[in-house]
């Protein structure tokens, strides 16, 4: 029998999507995705579950959407996942669940993460996210979730469900995290967010937004006030820089405060929002990974003439997934590779107005197991630009940890846990990227469960 | 929670504000700030905390008209409430026994040296304050700031009220005069916190400035807020945002509170012939 061809899932024309912060990647429509889940050989070693970081009974709801019963697929979803039209979105399935399919030897793999969003957002649009609530009584035992991000989400939804009294405490004014404020629009819809993040106040989660543990709480006010468990979520949420002359003119972001600026103040509908953001014709966005991509991608949609990625080593060695690098070249983000910025350079009102850059060479691979940049020598160049971005990479934020020398951190500053997810300190757990460094929502998520299982595990055997 | 419960015009165009938020007015500490969204649609800013009280879980905030955040902020009446408030953010300022300090504070800025200079007095220093102001009428905080110095000098540019120049004229003739003076803070203008560094440099006095970037977050994710000290990239929201002003490349600071001039002329406009004031803040939260 020959093998069907996988269903894709639509997508925005270039054309419309550059001129919008509009949603990219459609979903599939119900018969689409009853198709797609037809393919599924049901095999009984379902490899796929083993690449998935949450452990989602993938064979399982795909059989249901088979069946055309959405209901009994998002209930499978929801047993191990708690945003699955987040993490249908943003997972790397292409490398995780996907990349171990059955189908993937012998032509095309099921599309398991487009499933998942379906299921996902049948549910938001059927809104029976809070009809599937099930819960156990309150147990009158309070837990501290810090930081609302993928990680936090999964262990405040867990241990509310077993019946603890979860508050979930975010920074910034609005929960999600990197979700919020740091996922593109076109990526991620943040009506999608809010949706998935309602469950958390079907579960009686207390989310209190605008607060900093560290500054306006410590740790130990925690436990003072209350709290028997503190879980610790809090991402790596400070930029690195090339710590290269020149880099603090102006006209030069971090990733982060461009994407924040963008997704989280809304500054792309500057000036109905009180945020502005300033680009030029053209913008050079340093680094080659995903944060690049949508950094990128979002610079050609606020109407910047030209956008470069700059990268030192060739595309081959891109930490960015495939399918972010296909959108951002569709889209028409240029590549300036094996190029090494030196300094940036600035005119009397420090407004930048290029970088100088080594032209490099690939030698050995590395410790990466990537191809190792090396400078070729006298190669220096000005690359004009009046815009950069820089997005190469994130460390852990040290309020925490330096305000509660208990918690143990490694030499990059993530927080040390054993496989439980106990930190140090006696009560503290962590999960996601801040002991994980820079890792995937999907992982995050995942670390989460194991947090969750240990609070509550320690908590009935008296250990806190 | 953020419901505003007192508010005065100090000056044209200067309002402080008390609002309840009894989080953060249990932790502040002087030279600390937050910041505030005052509606949904609005800016992140930045504002330092010029006073609180515990008991009542009530801080006290003072602010200049200027854009269109601080625009909507000062339409604000009492009980409304201010969307989004977060803090105390920053380190606190290093109070100790130093000796003799002089604290030196411009125009809307003097509210914020007000609680650091009242917690050097407690510390035992003799503390000389000079604060300055365009005119006699926009001059603030003057009492305020009697009461906890031992010795207050007032400037203002068109010589309405005490000595007809700036802060740091006074500044230079105190340090000419022979005085010997263990440290120098200063809260001001960023082109005036520069001239004061200058003047002390050559003494040798350590001198402390508390900047005031553009941010956004506040919380040292994002950037917006750094400035170049001893030639390294220091964020001022979580690594100050007091730095010693020897260090700091007031230039760099300079020209990064002026990135968006343009834009904030647009939004500043707009705001001005709407002329409405945001429904968001009517409710309570």
């Amino acid at each position: 029998m020959p093998i069907k061809k996988r269903v894709e899932m639509r997508k925005l024309p270039v054309e419309e999507r550059i001129k919008s912060f509009n949603e990219v990647v459609l979903g599939l429509t119900e018969e689409e995705a009853i198709e797609e889940a037809k393919r599924c050989l049901q095999c009984p070693n379902h490899p796929c579950i083993e690449g998935c970081p949450v452990g989602t009974n993938i064979p399982a709801f795909i059989k249901k959407i088979a069946e055309r019963d959405f209901l009994s697929a998002y209930k499978i979803i929801k047993e191990r996942n708690v945003i699955p039209a987040i993490t249908g979105r943003v997972c790397p399935q292409e490398v995780r669940c996907e990349a171990k399919c059955t189908l993937q030897r012998v032509g095309e793999p099921i599309a398991i993460g487009a499933l998942e969003r379906f299921v996902g957002d049948w549910a938001i649009k059927e809104g029976v996210i809070k009809e599937e609530i099930t819960k156990t009584p309150p147990n009158n035992i309070k837990v501290a979730v810090v930081g609302s991000g993928p990680s936090g989400i999964a262990v405040a939804a867990d241990l509310a469900k077993l019946g603890y009294e979860v508050t979930l405490f975010e920074a910034l004014h609005k929960p999600g995290g990197l979700l919020v404020y740091g996922i593109p629009e076109f990526k991620l819809p943040k009506r999608v967010v809010e949706c998935e993040i309602n469950y958390l106040k079907y579960l009686d989660v207390d989310i209190q937004t605008n607060v900093v543990i560290g500054r306006t709480y410590t740790i130990k006010e925690l436990f003072q006030n209350g709290y028997r468990a503190v879980f610790l979520g809090t991402g790596v949420g400070v930029p690195l820089f090339l710590n290269i002359p020149g880099e603090t003119l102006v006209n030069i972001y971090t990733a982060n405060e461009f994407l924040m600026r963008t997704n989280l103040m809304k500054a792309y509908l500057f000036p109905k929002y009180d945020t502005p953001i300033k680009l030029g014709s053209k913008v050079a966005v340093i680094g080659g990974g995903n944060v690049a991509m949508d950094a990128a991608r979002t610079a050609l949609r606020l109407g910047a003439g030209e956008v470069y990625i700059v990268y030192r080593r060739s595309e081959e060695e891109m930490p960015a997934w495939k399918k972010e690098l296909i959108n951002a070249k569709e889209e028409g983000v240029k590549l300036q590779l094996l190029t090494q910025p030196i300094r940036f350079i600035g005119d009397k009102n420090k407004r930048v107005t290029g970088i100088e850059c080594l032209k490099m060479q690939l030698g050995e691979p590395d410790a990466s197991g990537r191809r190792r940049p090396i400078p070729i020598k006298d190669s220096e160049f000005i690359f004009e630009v009046d815009t950069v971005i820089i997005a190469i990479g994130y460390r852990p934020n040290p309020l925490i940890t330096t305000t509660t020398p208990e918690i143990k951190v490694n030499e990059e500053g993530c927080i040390i846990v054993d496989k439980h997810c106990r930190t140090s300190m006696r009560g503290v757990y962590a999960g996601g990227d801040i002991i994980l460094g820079e890792a995937t929502v999907g992982e995050a998520i995942g670390t989460g469960k194991i947090a969750s299982t240990t609070i509550h595990q320690d908590i009935r055997e008296g250990k806190i | 929670m953020n419901q505003i419960l007192d508010k005065r015009e100090l000056a044209p165009r200067i309002k402080e504000i008390v609002v309840y938020n009894p989080k953060i007015a249990s932790k502040v500490k002087a030279g600390q700030f937050i910041v505030v969204r005052v509606c949904e649609e609005g800016e992140r800013i930045p504002l330092t905390v010029a006073d609180w009280d515990r008991e009542k879980g009530t801080i006290t905030i003072v602010f200049q008209e200027v854009g269109v955040s601080t625009y909507k902020l000062g339409k604000l009446e009492d009980g409304d409430v201010i969307t989004d408030m977060v803090g105390p953010l920053g380190n606190p300022s290093e109070i100790g026994l130093f000796g003799t300090v002089v604290c030196v504070g411009g125009g809307v800025r003097i509210p914020a040296i007000y609680p650091i200079t009242r917690e050097l007095k407690k510390a035992g220093n003799k503390v000389i304050s000079i604060i300055g102001a365009r005119s006699k009428e926009s001059l603030i905080y003057e009492e305020e700031m009697m009461k906890v110095s031992d010795e207050l000098r007032i400037t203002t540019d068109d010589g309405s009220k005490g000595r007809k120049g700036f802060v740091s004229d006074e500044l230079r003739d105190l340090l000419q005069s022979g005085l010997k003076v263990d440290r120098v803070i200063t809260v001001g203008p960023a082109i005036m916190m520069k001239v004061c560094a200058e003047i002390t440099r050559p003494y040798n006095i350590k001198t402390i400035a508390s900047l005031n970037p553009i941010m956004v977050c506040g919380m040292g994710m994002c950037g917006a807020c750094r400035v170049e000290v001893a030639g390294k990239t220091r964020f001022v929201c979580f690594e100050g945002p007091e730095f010693d002003a020897h260090e700091v490349n007031f230039d760099v600071l300079l020209m990064r509170l002026n990135a968006y001039k343009a834009e904030e002329q647009v939004a500043l406009k707009k705001f001005l012939e709407e002329g409405v004031r945001s429904h968001a803040n009517q409710k309570e939260s």
